[in-house]
């Protein structure tokens, strides 16, 4: 444990860097999925076909790919950018497929006599959708979006492994082969920073899981 | 669902669907010819950078795919080894977990928790220091097989025993009233249905460790698979997009396929017993598997 003890402030700051990555990402992928999500359930034929594509493609490609499509790939296009913007993005495209999903899962699991009920008042798709169908959704979404953005923290480490610099592997490469530290404790010390976020936010969600289930 | 937002279009509502369709066909040609454009300016197009991974008749179109082949052999490789360990293990475990007692089984369920907590390329990481420390002869393919196995087989377990869960209680209990033993009914009660309702769900992470595969290249730099075949195309034939395009496509061709598969697999077991286990509603886990 030593290693990690003895470095216990650059571990903390490549653990903010990395925990960096993961916000921006949520965020980005939180505003893309949605969009995306109501593009799929629209009622323009042509809006629902984008979501649909971009889903089925999205969802087929390992997140691996993707990201060195965005590393290698676009520069070719002449378009610059850190690594950093290049690694946030290609999450926030993985992860927004991923949130359309659940949060589609969310809308279908309410009871479709509340939008029957909503339109026979004479509302329209937009005050259907956003004042009497999504709210309800919300209940349903939060297991499945909480699953994917869980997920999405620990995708984050595969940005970071790619070489976003300052992050936890980063860390990890610096301390085992610049300071010729042993690799397996170090290991030990980036896996139990990621568990640090995610197994207390596996926790919460089970939590708020419960209260949810009991009041529907 | 998505029928039940809107009504049924009258005249109006079909013009303003009529405009909102035109707006998205212009806005998505748009792109695409931004993107296009884009892609010529920059010579992205040019025939040169393509044609050895297409054209048949080019110098190199052969070797090229020898590459990708051996490539897609070595990815189809690490996926059926890896998927098939992590089922056997994930059926083990969950079946273990679910006849244990209360502190019994807490161990596992630690040991659950723990490597579902973990992100799979820091698994993968630490399945390589852990067989180098093993044995400095093993090949990181196996490094790779074992990180992979180790992430998914708790995640099938976990997708197995809410199988079991969601169960009616009766299934058990009738098997233990004809004087089945518990190791019996689980083994020939509880896992058969349980893992016939589950199916989709744990086909599509079957999916994820396909997907998964990929990262191979991140943690070592010897496992010669798929995208690792990309990165020796880019660096031979200097097309950085155009082989990570081709390398994408590849695999998306390969999931939808796993993923047709799962769906035709379903389709068949639904027909054989119409009736089983209506207890459960899979579909909805499917989603989440990111």
């Amino acid at each position: 444990m030593e290693p990690v003890l003895d470095n216990l402030d650059l571990f903390w700051s490549g653990f903010l860097r990395s925990l960096g990555i993961a916000v921006w990402a949520f965020v980005g992928s939180m505003v893309l999925g949605t969009v995306l999500a109501v593009f799929r359930v629209s009622p323009v034929p042509a809006l629902r076909a984008v979501g649909t594509v971009y889903v089925a493609v999205v969802r087929n490609t390992p997140l691996t790919a993707l990201l060195f499509l965005f590393a290698f790939g676009i520069p070719a296009l002449q378009v610059n950018a850190s690594f950093y913007v290049f690694g946030v993005s290609g999450l926030v495209v993985y992860t927004a497929a991923f949130v359309c999903e659940a949060i589609r899962s969310g809308i279908n699991a309410v009871a479709p006599g509340q939008a029957e009920a909503a339109r026979a008042i004479g509302l329209t798709f937009s005050q259907t959708l956003g004042q009497v169908v999504l709210p309800q959704a919300v209940r349903s979404v939060v297991p499945p979006l909480g699953n994917v953005q869980i997920a999405m923290v620990k995708n984050s480490a595969v940005v970071g492994a790619i070489g976003v610099g300052g992050e936890l592997f980063s860390v990890y490469a610096r301390l085992s082969s610049a300071q010729g530290y042993e690799r397996l404790p170090i290991l030990l010390g980036v896996a139990a920073f990621f568990l640090l976020v995610t197994l207390p936010a596996g926790a919460l969600l089970a939590a708020t899981e419960k209260r949810l289930a009991v009041a529907r | 669902m998505s029928g039940v937002l809107f009504d049924e279009p009258g005249p109006r509502a079909r013009r303003r669907t009529r405009i909102a369709t035109a707006v998205t066909v212009v806005a998505v040609l748009a792109l695409l010819a931004a993107v296009v454009q884009r892609l010529a300016s920059t010579g992205q197009l040019d025939l040169d950078l393509w044609a050895p991974m297409l054209d048949p008749s080019a110098e190199e179109f052969g070797p090229v795919w020898d590459i990708i082949g051996s490539g897609l052999g070595v990815t189809l490789r690490a996926f059926v080894v890896a998927a098939a360990a992590s089922l056997v293990l994930g059926v083990t475990v969950a079946a273990v977990r679910l006849s244990l007692g209360r502190t019994a089984r807490l161990p596992l369920v630690a040991a659950v928790e723990l490597f579902r907590g973990l992100p799979v390329v820091v698994t993968i990481f630490l399945a390589g220091e852990v067989l180098r420390l093993v044995d400095s002869g093993i090949s990181t393919f196996w490094a790779l097989v074992l990180g992979l196995t180790a992430y998914n087989s708790v995640i099938i377990a976990e997708i197995v025993r809410a199988g079991v869960v969601a169960l009616p209680k009766g299934q058990a209990e009738a098997g233990l009233a004809i004087g089945l033993t518990p190791g019996q009914v689980m083994r020939s009660i509880q896992l058969p249905q349980a893992l016939r309702a589950m199916l989709p769900a744990v086909i599509s992470q079957l999916v994820v460790v396909l997907k998964d595969t990929a990262l191979a290249s991140i943690v070592f730099n010897d496992v010669q698979d798929l995208l690792y075949a990309a990165n020796r195309l880019r660096l031979v034939l200097d097309n950085s997009l155009q082989a990570f395009v081709l390398i994408a496509v590849i695999y998306i061709v390969l999931c939808v396929l796993l993923d047709r598969a799962a769906v035709w697999t379903e389709r068949r077991l639904s027909r054989a017993r119409p009736s089983t286990a209506g207890a459960v509603a899979p579909a909805e886990e499917a989603v989440t598997r990111v």
